[in-house]
């Protein structure tokens, strides 16, 4: 069983342009939405107090969100998570009065003992402020490190080419979490790292054949030679994002709510990646072009055999 | 001959998946509900113990389904968790404070498995319940301290040496020395110079010399800070009753506090968050105290109360403080009257028998520092501290004493165990606050357990008849290295000791058997190529296998690059989510490649073949 039968090369590159269009549009409009919109931070990023509650009957909302605002908490955002019974209290930050005992006054003042309490997680503003800088600094690291690994195994364009591809990738996820305004915690940046592995996966599959198909064509444009690659590689990587896909589904209607943002992130991340190894990573190898000459195994040079005569 | 494994190859393949399965094999068994008894300061655990505890359970109609000795511990397994937390609640209440009774979840892994050393995944709080607590050491006051005792240190040694001084005294960023001549402070700066090479001295003026600490005794005093902190808290969560807690340092100054089946926060954050010092002072009694309460305190002296808001005149010098108390016990004394005995480390024991070979019949008071948040904060948002200062005893000394001694004339035994309570809570130096909280119920625990079973699950089942529908035998064969993956993941984090699976580790789980056919996905599709290209089937096993390999080599590479870098900066469940992505990676490499390879020459390998069913 095939996919895809395919008897010629499929002209990939000849929708270059359309591509290149979306993916700039795309990309500006992530970056336009992230500069307005912002991310909706967490509460691993801001800081504060949620609370998630077990009733055993359908929960009284109104009747909750009275009772915590006479007691001070008339900002607390109270909403259902995952089912009727299951309630999400969120509470910002505050100073003053020590704020990780916050949790325990909401329970006094809700009446709920240890047995229908089912989540509490508090963190503190600084703990927020460090993490956001932590984890920008990761993603930052992770690019760096893979630039250099893959300007090592490969060659700088395709280097450049990657991390264009994982750029785009990450920050049109990024992007989508800022439009659709859903809530980005550190379990979604650990998906948008994942998708970063993904991504990178993808495009050096496609790099390695681009590569392999130079030194083995002796004849053909660069652009034939990537859509004869692109071809090559296409059922591999319909099926292998096929096959992610699935189990991301699995994971996104069976791991339940705490998992819904981190399933989220990967399935888009996942689809975009497929998408940028396709036309990103190539097209930008191209741009600063990649030739036949640069992909070449570098002969080894006999002693003395180049020596400059002496002047 | 074309596509042969070696013997040896098979081999090593089979010792390596059979060693995996070997350890994966505790996990099926499971958990029993378990109650674990453990011997306080004052208590053993023996045989007696033992019958004493068959006998509650029996008489609390509980009937357990073992009771064993092991690593000086009792632990009684249950059948449910309600039989486990009401023999908790019965074995609590009978065996009082001398020993702690802690609910515990214990592997049921049968005796030839455990000698071997298998042990199921430990799981993370997110999966099992319990709290989490990051507590932040106030590192400011530890300084501050640190600078106190120093100015108090180079006062006595100026006094001692003959150099005279106009002040010493702590300033913002240091301890300022003034002098009356520049001659004095030149041979001063010489002199501690050369008696304190962990300060910096600086000359201000001709007359002022500054102090201020190295780098290295700054780095010192925040790492004795934070590890005495642990010390402490490791012995407040002892009285909590906890199973198999975890006291941790978190980077420079924060502390990871983990205690798994913890219900009651609020009791746990009580204990922890009791931040108090407390130090041994010399009370005046050349001054009246009426005249410090007018306004007239002595230089030297300290006026402070006492619980009943009486004035009590202090001098200012320290006898022993908090932090060389080791222990302290509320008991009766011969006549039956209520006493607290305190035992002091070598230093504080040296520096009471110094000050009580001269101070026989002089009272000496008790005074318990306590910091209580301002609720303000400084220009790094970090909250402020205040201190609060009561006397809680005054004692008369009888006779000159060193490291152990006994403070009498309490009023009641209630009395004297609140003074040994908060002798005990009061060695810590430095206030510390919780700046994180992690609470997950048992009911969410055990959920996020059922669900990400139920992910993996499925997620497996949907890749397996992908593969078979899309590949025929060869997505048989690759669906056994899949199964062998999950099985020698599994296998791995049982292995290794620092390995805990979280919920994102499940996705994590999750995620690798969908990535991980991707291997098999190129190589397959490689051999489809060169099929197309009319080579052999033989020549397009090894062709296919030869060529993907660099390929899923870099991609591999690559991807472990991003998940250790998560690894290096996440916490808690994201290193979890990492940890299972690296291990996946690694094992997904080795069935994919090596382990079908294997497989595929075995069935095919050296064969005429005509057709292959992929």
């Amino acid at each position: 069983m095939r996919i895809f039968k395919m008897k010629d090369t499929v002209d990939f590159m000849s929708l270059r342009i359309p591509a290149l269009v979306l993916s700039t549009l795309m990309v500006i409009g992530s970056l336009v939405s992230l500069s307005v919109n912002s991310l909706n931070w967490g509460l691993d990023f801001t800081g504060g107090t949620v609370i998630e509650i077990g009733y055993d009957q359908p929960a009284q909302l109104d009747d909750i969100r009275q009772r915590l605002d006479g007691a001070g908490f008339g900002d607390a955002i109270v909403q259902n998570f995952g089912s009727a019974e299951d309630v999400l209290i969120r509470i910002a930050p505050r100073d003053g009065k020590k704020a990780n005992e916050i949790s325990n006054t909401v329970m006094d003042v809700l009446g709920i003992g240890p047995d229908n309490m089912r989540r509490v997680e508090f963190v503190g503003p600084n703990v927020g402020e460090e993490l956001t800088e932590q984890g920008g600094l990761a993603m930052l690291v992770a690019l760096l490190c893979i630039l250099i690994y893959v300007a090592m195994r490969f060659e700088w364009r395709f280097a450049l080419g990657s991390v264009a591809a994982l750029a785009h990738d990450v920050i049109i996820t990024l992007g989508l979490f800022s439009v659709l305004q859903l809530e980005f915690d550190l379990t979604v940046l650990a998906a948008v790292l994942a998708v970063i592995g993904y991504s990178l996966n993808d495009t050096i599959v496609v790099s390695d054949r681009i590569r392999e198909n130079f030194r083995k064509i002796r004849k053909g444009e660069p652009v034939e030679i990537i859509n004869t690659s692109l071809t090559q590689t296409l059922n591999r990587t319909i099926i292998t994002s096929l096959t992610t896909i699935l189990v991301l589904m699995a994971l996104f209607f069976k791991g339940g709510a705490l998992i819904h943002g981190f399933a989220t992130a990967l399935l888009f991340g996942v689809f975009i990646g497929t998408y940028s190894s396709i036309y990103v990573a190539s097209l930008v190898a191209l741009a600063l072009g990649i030739s036949r000459e640069d992909l070449m195994p570098t002969e080894v040079e006999k002693e003395g055999a180049d020596l400059d005569p002496l002047p | 001959m074309l596509n042969h494994t070696p013997l040896w190859k098979y081999i090593m393949i089979l010792f390596v998946v059979s060693v995996c399965t070997l350890y994966a094999i505790p996990n099926l068994y499971g958990e029993d509900y378990a109650v674990q008894i453990s011997a306080g300061r004052d208590a053993v655990v023996d045989v007696a113990l033992m019958d004493d505890v068959t006998a509650q359970l029996e008489a609390a109609k509980l009937e357990p389904k073992s009771i064993a000795f092991e690593n000086d511990q009792i632990l009684v397994r249950f059948r449910d968790d309600s039989a486990q937390r009401s023999a908790r609640d019965a074995l609590e209440r009978h065996l009082g404070t001398d020993y702690f009774v802690a609910m515990n979840l214990a592997p049921d892994t049968p005796d030839w498995l455990e000698s071997l050393g298998g042990t199921p995944m430990k799981l993370g709080l997110d999966l099992r319940g319990g709290v989490h607590f990051l507590m932040e050491v106030d590192m400011a006051s530890a300084l501050d301290k640190s600078y106190e005792d120093s100015v108090g240190d180079f006062r006595t040694a100026l006094r001692e040496e003959g150099l005279r001084y106009r002040g010493v005294r702590r300033t913002d960023n240091g301890i300022e020395i003034q002098f009356r001549d520049e001659d004095t402070l030149d041979s001063a700066e010489f002199f501690l110079r050369n008696r304190n090479p962990d300060f910096v001295f600086t000359e201000i003026d001709g007359l002022t010399l500054r102090a201020e600490m190295s780098q290295q005794k700054l780095a010192q005093t925040r790492d004795y800070a934070v590890k005495q902190n642990i010390t402490i808290i490791r012995n407040r969560v002892n009285q909590l009753g906890v199973a198999e807690p975890l006291v941790q340092k978190q980077g420079a100054e924060r502390i990871v506090v983990q205690l798994p089946g913890i219900q009651d926060t609020a009791k746990a954050k009580e204990i922890l968050n009791a931040t108090a010092t407390l130090e041994y002072r010399k009370v005046d009694i050349e001054h009246d105290v009426r005249d410090a309460v007018a306004g007239r305190v002595p230089p030297g002296s300290e006026l402070l109360y006492d619980q009943q808001g009486q004035p009590v005149l202090l001098e200012k010098g320290v006898i022993a403080e908090g932090s060389n108390i080791i222990d302290a016990n509320s008991g009766v004394d011969q006549y039956g009257l209520p006493k607290v005995s305190i035992s002091l480390d070598s230093k504080g024991g040296a520096k009471m028998a110094r000050f009580t070979k001269d101070n026989v019949g002089n009272p000496m008071a008790t005074v318990f520092i306590e910091y209580r948040s301002t609720g303000e904060r400084d220009e790094n948002g970090k909250l402020i501290f205040e201190q609060q200062r009561e006397v809680i005893s005054v004692a008369t000394i009888r006779g000159r004493f060193g490291a152990n001694f006994e403070t009498t004339g309490l009023d009641s035994p209630q009395e004297a165990q609140n003074l040994a309570l908060l002798l005990r809570a009061g060695a810590l130096i430095a206030p510390i606050t919780i700046v994180e909280e992690r609470t997950v119920g048992p009911s969410l625990g055990q959920e996020n357990i059922e669900l990400g079973t139920q992910a993996i699950v499925w997620g497996f089942l949907l890749v397996l008849a992908f593969m078979l529908v899309y590949y025929k035998k060869f997505g048989i064969v690759a669906n056994i290295a899949l199964a062998l993956n999950l099985v020698m993941i599994v296998g791995v984090m049982s292995l290794i000791p620092g390995a805990t699976l979280t919920l994102p580790g499940m996705a994590g789980i999750v995620l690798t058997v969908g990535m991980a056919v991707d291997a098999n996905v190129l190589i397959f599709e490689r051999i489809r190529e060169e099929l197309r290209d009319g080579r052999s089937p033989q020549q397009a096993i090894h062709h296919g296998y030869d060529s993907a390999f660099s390929t899923i080599l870099d991609a591999n590479i690559t991807t472990f690059i991003a998940a250790l870098i998560l690894f290096a900066v996440g916490t808690g469940p994201i290193k979890g989510f990492s940890i299972t992505l690296m291990i996946g990676l690694v094992t997904s490499m080795f069935t994919a490649i090596i382990v079908t390879r294997a497989v595929v020459n075995g069935i095919w390998g050296g064969k005429r073949l005509k057709k292959l069913s992929i």
